[in-house]
């Protein structure tokens, strides 16, 4: 038998592999008021006084573990850092192409959030534009219980 | 480091988007045999095998267990490692540390993905925080058009740019035997190359490819009996940062950025100065354009917001006066496990003059390689053919 012969043979494989993930005393508070009360909590470390969002277990250049009572409020409103527009669908992206996200920075935090824009088209988007969330009216606890970014 | 270490051999594949012709094991072990030939050593001459790749990219755990026949390492001591898209830089940082602390003499590094077997995307949208980030995860692409918006707005680059370097690469390419995009393109070619996320078009972004390398490395004592033609690993740096520290994704931001940090470590380390002229060759690692030209910011080979200008002066082409990634780079072979290492093999073999028809045109006695995750860790490796410096 030539080389050929056994040439390509393939052996279809699927698996299915469910996970779940315990958000810890800090986002399960920021899921819990998100959910009940629509605001956006984040961190900030009590060393260096950096305001982490999303908020975060440890200050990484501190090394120093924050708790429930480091929690801030921020935003709601923010500031577009950078966005893009994707053309292209994804299994795993809960949106149908084209979609716009952007890395935003809320009010208050000193880091960025990445998250989806809507309600504007996007020839008018620009770094440094003025946002605000659009929250969901039936709030599961996840980070799509806010929809959208939307221009102030 | 403690003892010196040189690269005594290396091999790789022939990179593709379909290798269905050979198994993984099959794969893995044309690279080990022809670094293995290349060392002129056979496997009883080595002491301990690492392997590496992208975890769960071929839908296959524990690749150091179940292809340990194949690559040689039965019976002999070893581990494996993922680090995501540094991967095959850890391998030989990992290997290195081995063999400069004493414990091993000759260690042998694999890198390897066969990229066509999994779901890449998927496997990719795990890499994700699980509470923020999942449901904004769509591969590596919208963190590299993020970026491409961010530096054309603070530093007046424009699409051509980028679209420059996707050139540079894929004409590259075609000078390497091993490459897997060899593509005779120009700037329109990309420029009307299908959008992904805007500005990364299809051609913007690097290829899902199959392959592996594999590389020797050794003490001194080995290196200067054995092997004709020994380059010195000099220096290695690391430096991590979180993912969801998206200051850097701002390109106007001041805030320490992890290749930028290990970078200069390695110039500290080796008291270099300026090194666009201490290096002769760079490859570096590129899954997108807009990275080339931070790298070229982050490596200090010009001034912050000017990156743009070397590849707009064709500086970086193969014959100009800082080469980089003459092999074509990430952009045109990202076999992931092995990117990294192909990176630090490709600097080798230009420090041997071996590099064949993409040899660049000048001497060559020291070459940068870098790594680069999805999560923001690197792996800077400094290169020389000799001790002195």
């Amino acid at each position: 038998m030539t080389d050929n012969a056994l040439w390509p043979f393939e052996v279809e494989q699927h698996i299915t592999a469910m996970s779940k993930y315990y958000a810890g005393k800090i986002g399960s508070r920021f899921y819990i008021t998100l959910r009940d009360e629509g605001k956006i909590m984040a961190v900030k470390c009590p060393r260096c006084g950096k305001v982490y969002m999303p908020p975060r277990e440890t200050c990484g250049p501190c090394f120093y573990n924050m708790k429930v009572d480091d929690m801030v409020e921020v935003g709601p409103e923010g500031v577009v850092e950078t966005f893009t527009q994707v053309h292209y669908n994804e299994p795993v992206i809960p949106r149908e192409a084209p979609f716009v996200y952007a890395v935003i920075k809320l009010d208050g935090a000193d880091t960025g959030i990445t998250h989806y824009l809507g309600d504007v088209d996007y020839e008018n988007i620009s770094i440094g534009m003025k946002v605000t969330p659009v929250l969901e009216n039936e709030r599961q606890g996840n980070i799509l219980d806010i929809k959208h970014f939307k221009p102030v | 480091m403690k003892r010196n270490v040189a690269i005594v051999g290396g091999g790789q594949t022939h990179h593709a988007a379909r290798r269905q012709d050979v198994s993984q094991p099959e794969m893995v072990n044309e690279a080990v045999l022809a670094a293995l030939k290349d060392a002129n050593m056979t496997m009883d001459d080595i002491d301990a095998v690492l392997l590496g790749n992208m975890e769960f990219f071929e839908g296959q755990h524990m690749t150091d267990c179940w292809l340990a026949d194949s690559t040689g390492a039965f019976g002999k001591p070893g581990l494996k490692i993922t680090t995501g898209g540094t991967v095959g830089a850890t391998i030989i940082a990992a290997g290195a540390h081995h063999v400069a602390s004493g414990l091993f003499d000759r260690v042998l590094c694999i890198g390897f993905e066969k990229q066509e077997e999994g779901d890449t995307n998927a496997i990719l949208s795990g890499v994700a925080h699980p509470l923020f980030g999942r449901s904004m995860a769509g591969a590596a692409m919208g963190f590299f058009a993020m970026l491409g918006s961010s530096y054309m707005a603070n530093f007046g680059a424009t699409e051509e740019h980028s679209a420059m370097v996707a050139v540079k690469a894929r004409q590259n390419a075609r000078k390497n035997e091993y490459a897997h995009l060899k593509l005779n393109i120009k700037i329109e070619d990309v420029m009307n190359s299908r959008m992904l996320a805007y500005p990364i078009r299809m051609l913007d972004m690097c290829p899902a490819s199959n392959g592996a390398c594999a590389m020797v490395l050794a003490d001194e004592k080995t290196a200067k009996d054995r092997c004709k033609k020994p380059v010195w690993l000099r220096a290695m740096e690391t430096a991590h940062n979180e993912q969801f520290v998206l200051e850097w994704r701002d390109t106007s931001s001041t805030a320490p950025k992890f290749s930028d940090v290990a970078a200069t470590r390695v110039y500290k380390k080796l008291g270099v100065k300026d090194p666009a002229s201490y290096y002769d060759v760079f490859e570096i690692y590129e899954p997108a354009t807009w990275a080339e030209i931070l790298w070229y910011e982050d490596l200090h080979l010009c001034k912050k917001g000017e990156g743009f200008k070397l590849i707009e002066k064709g500086i970086t082409e193969i014959d100009g006066s800082i080469p980089v990634n003459p092999s074509g780079g990430v952009l045109s072979t990202n076999c992931i496990g092995a990117s990294a290492m192909l990176r630090i093999w490709e600097a080798a073999l230009q420090i041997r003059g071996d590099a064949g028809g993409h040899q660049v045109p000048r001497d060559v006695h020291r070459a940068l390689a870098t790594g680069y995750g999805g999560t923001c860790w690197t792996v800077v490796t400094s290169l020389s053919d000799s001790l002195e410096d």
